[in-house]
């Protein structure tokens, strides 16, 4: 390896690499042989920086400067003026919303400053397809201790102390479940990590295994070296191709350097991984499904117990965490469980990841310590909601969360807080959403998702998701009830009461939660056929502000129904009975002149 | 079609013919012929030793597989929660509009097939679009006609 | 199976200690920062041979968490090429009229060794760089 005095972190998780990151890397060194600056500056390839909301993003070192938003053309102002000039440029760096300074350094940026990265501490830091980089940051090192100073009870007893909970969902303490498989005497027994990340809104998993696929499997073997393992494996889905690279690699790495096979780093275990690619199904997220998935067959699950930890792969006794839970335990058991202990609240320890994604300024991966406020992730770190709009819900736990009001935003974050307001953990999805958000669309949304994912195994799921999709649907086109919200409850109720696995059992929640906290928005659609946030197509109809509208013909040219009149200078308006209701206009018009209104021909019942 | 049936053998080899890389062979034979044929069906439960309906239960459930042949582009919608509010079902609609298909179908050229997908975690970029691998992010309605344009142009000519 | 020579345990520290040395400038962290005045001046000056005649010595000595960097003009072009010094917790120290030779025993005496090369100063402690 060689000295470079600057070091230039490109971002090459998906979010940036879908705008086009590797074109800037390949663009920085080119300019940089340019100006024969190649001894001198290495251009690096990481794992998600985790701001995806700026990118493409390059973090140049050492001066910790942070360049967003990049595009090809900008790189050689970039390489001529930070790295032969020494200046940084100010204009591709970040600005926050409503300031006029740009903030030079990553330290001093808001969405970086509050978060305290474990799991992702190595984000945006190391080549991911570099082994002796993830070496360089203390990589292995806790898997050294664990083979070769630690026993089975040990490792169960400190990851125990940790309090460690499972990231995937329910949050199971990770120590017990682990204990629950090694006291089982049947042999073969394996792990599974559940990359299976299912849950809409949320990619931390995603995130993980591209950044820091080494982490997971130093997890892995620590585990296999508690609970007695001989053979590990990695469920990703395939819609994650970029993990699924980065994880292979990872592994030939692991095996070339006797850190996974036989004989690990000479401590005389044996353990082997093997990477499993996901065929799309969300239901295969739920464990005794996952095992069914492994295993080649239909992702159905079963009933428990028996718990895979007694009976899990081919009958075995096997432990299946999530992919940020095996990224956790090496940092416990390097840096000690009190260490652990110390972050986050009573019940809750440790940090969490959450991916904050919708109606936010700031969208982008970040990992804070459990207990943390609702309103310190969505305005400290997420900078609020985008042109200045009211925050009006936040959905948290994905399809089997809920949605929470602004009441709410001083909320802890926990395992138990979030489960009693109505939503849950789960993988830590957050979708901010504003006051153009329509409740009622959401939870259809939600349902929706849900009948077409129930595996069809339970009535009370297939047959329930269904019905109440299909209710919630006709209240959107204004054909709801009054009887209607008793009758969801109703049936949200046996839904959860009657089905088998967790997708069944919390089918009901986004229902539940919206109608806990937004039940006015459900009446208005019934009642007075009236969509608040002008989302349902069925009940608005688009009409032109004369006030605002300048006679810019943006809206005319956009309409592909022929639907607008009025000629330049003049203001338009909007033939009703031509329009489709397609919101070209409104997204075309410069001047938010255009709004969506209550459709007076609408008849209230 | 015996080329098609060596081939699919040599997939299922690839995979050591075991029974639990069912989902793994199948993938394989999706991604190399676009979609699963009924005969490759039959050649997979022979060389696995399975009763047909359980290769045809896997193939049915999941959602990366596909009985009938896709279009020559594959064009995915982003269905995720985060890709809904900002207005992905509107994008959705725009391009059932402008193919004049709805989605899991293919076009009546046969040029495009569209799909929707629950989330390609970069939501950052949402509402996204994805054909043939490549992504379209911050989509907007009038964004739509020319990206499908890029990829209907090639064969008009 | 073929592959390179498997780890063990005590191989870990050594790839660490080997690695990590590169990798702390990635943390915007090193003992010492020298900044090469790069401006136009500079570079016609020569300011490139000393850059890499520093990152050489850099590379010789084997301590590598010092973090270089470059700089525009000093102000001072007549005594350009120009380097400045700074050593954790201490002023800024600036050398100029420098040569591949003055810039290695600046590297040795100074930078390792945390003597000043009196002869060669120009100007200790300074206007702090931007």
């Amino acid at each position: 390896m060689k000295h470079y005095r600057a070091h230039l972190l490109v971002c090459a998780g998906t979010g940036c690499v879908s705008c086009g990151s590797f074109k800037i890397k390949e663009a920085l060194e080119k300019e940089i042989k340019k100006r024969k600056l190649q001894d001198e500056v290495q251009v690096v390839a990481t794992g998600c920086n985790g701001f995806c909301e700026r990118g493409p993003i390059v973090l140049v070192q050492p001066d910790g400067i942070f360049y967003q938003l990049l595009t090809v053309e900008d790189v050689p102002l970039l390489v001529e003026e930070h790295l032969l000039k020494g200046r940084p440029v100010k204009k591709l760096m970040y600005v926050p919303p409503d300031e006029k300074q740009p903030v030079p350094k990553m330290k001093d940026i808001e969405f970086f400053k509050h978060q305290r990265l474990i799991v992702l501490r190595n984000r945006g830091r190391i080549d991911p397809e570099k082994i002796e980089e993830y070496i360089a940051f203390d990589g292995y090192e806790a898997m050294g201790k664990a083979l070769a100073e630690m026993t089975p009870e040990t490792i169960i007893a400190e990851i125990s102390a940790s309090g460690l909970r499972g990231r995937g969902g329910a949050g199971f303490p990770t120590g017990r479940k682990w204990a629950a498989c090694a006291k089982e005497k049947r042999t073969p027994k394996y792990l599974i990590c559940n990359g299976d990340e299912g849950d809409p809104g949320a990619f931390m998993d995603r995130s993980v295994l591209e950044a820091d696929p080494h982490a997971v499997l130093e997890g892995m073997v620590i585990g296999a070296k508690a609970i007695g393992a001989v053979k590990g494996f990695i469920y990703i889905r395939h819609e994650y191709p970029l993990a699924l690279k980065r994880v292979e690699i990872a592994i030939a790495q692991a095996r070339d350097n006797g850190l996974l096979g036989e004989d690990i780093l000479g401590a005389g275990f044996n353990f082997d991984l093997e990477i499993v690619e996901g065929a799309g199904a969300f239901v295969s997220g739920e464990e005794t499904a996952l095992i069914a998935s492994v295993e080649g067959k239909i992702a159905m699950p079963r009933q428990r117990p028996p718990f895979p930890a007694q009976k899990g792969l081919w009958g075995l006794p096997t432990v299946i965490n999530n992919v940020e839970t095996w990224a956790t335990v090496p940092n416990i058991i390097r840096r000690g469980a009190d260490w652990f202990q110390g972050l986050g609240t009573e019940s809750s320890k440790g940090t969490k990841i959450f991916s904050l994604v919708g109606k936010i300024n700031n969208t982008g991966l970040v990992e804070v310590p459990m207990g943390i406020t609702l309103r310190d992730v969505v305005f400290g770190i997420g900078g609020g909601i985008p042109k200045g709009r009211e925050f009006k819900a936040v959905q948290i736990g994905g399809p089997s969360g809920g949605c929470l009001p602004a009441k709410l935003l001083d909320l802890p974050i926990d395992y138990e807080s979030l489960t009693a307001a109505g939503a849950m953990m789960g993988s830590g999805g957050m979708i901010v959403m504003d006051d153009k958000t329509c409740m009622v669309d959401i939870a259809k949304y939600f349902l929706n998702f849900l009948q077409d994912e129930s595996c069809g195994k339970c009535v009370s799921c297939r047959e329930g998701t269904q019905r109440m999709w299909e209710i919630v649907r006709d209240i959107t086109e204004g054909k709801g009830k009054e009887s209607d919200l008793p009758l969801l409850e109703e049936l949200a109720q046996v839904c959860k009461d009657a089905s088998l696995c967790g997708l069944g059992q919390t089918a009901g929640n986004p229902i539940l939660s919206t109608l806990q906290y937004f039940r006015h928005e459900f009446e208005a659609h019934i009642l007075d056929k009236r969509c608040p946030a002008g989302v349902c197509t069925k009940l608005i109809r688009y009409v032109v502000l004369s006030e605002k509208c300048t006679g810019c013909l943006s809206c005319k040219k956009a309409c592909p129904t022929e639907a607008i009149t009025g000629s330049l200078k003049e203001v338009h308006s909007i033939i009703q009975t031509k329009c489709i209701k397609c919101g070209a206009c409104q997204e075309a018009c410069r001047f938010e002149a255009i709004e969506s209104q209550r459709d007076e021909a609408i008849q209230v019942i | 079609m015996d080329t098609d049936k060596t081939k699919i053998q040599s997939l299922i080899d690839n995979h050591q013919g075991l029974k639990k890389n069912l989902i793994a062979i199948l993938l394989d034979i999706q991604e190399n012929f676009n979609y699963l044929s009924p005969e490759s069906l039959r050649v997979v439960a022979k060389a696995l030793d399975m009763p047909l309906i359980d290769i045809f239960g896997v193939a049915t459930f999941y959602r990366a597989f596909s009985l009938t042949p896709r279009g020559k582009h594959m064009c995915l919608v982003c269905m995720g929660t985060a890709c809904h509010v900002r207005g992905g079902p509107k994008i959705l609609e725009e391009i059932e509009r402008k193919l004049d298909v709805a989605p899991g179908e293919n076009t009546k050229d046969g040029q495009f097939t569209l799909e929707t997908v629950a989330c390609l975690g970069c939501c950052a970029i949402g509402p996204v679009v994805v054909v043939d691998g490549e992504y379209h992010g911050h989509a907007t309605i009038r964004k739509i006609g020319p990206i499908l344009a890029k990829y209907q142009k090639p064969e008009a000519s | 199976m073929a592959g390179k020579k498997k780890l063990r345990i005590q191989d870990l520290a050594k790839i660490r200690e080997k690695t990590k040395s590169l990798m702390t400038i990635r943390e915007g962290e090193g003992r010492a920062r020298v900044t090469v005045h790069m401006g136009t001046c500079g570079i016609a000056a020569g300011a490139r041979d000393i850059m890499d005649a520093l990152l050489d010595e850099i590379s010789k000595a084997k301590v590598q968490d010092i973090i270089v960097t470059t700089s525009g003009c000093a102000g001072l072009c007549s005594a350009e090429p120009m380097a400045t010094i700074e050593l954790k917790n201490q002023p800024p120290v600036k050398y100029g009229d420098l040569t591949p030779e003055k810039i290695k025993k600046i590297f040795v005496q100074h930078i390792l060794g945390g003597q000043m090369v009196t002869e060669l100063v120009l100007a200790v402690g300074s206007e702090t760089v931007y």
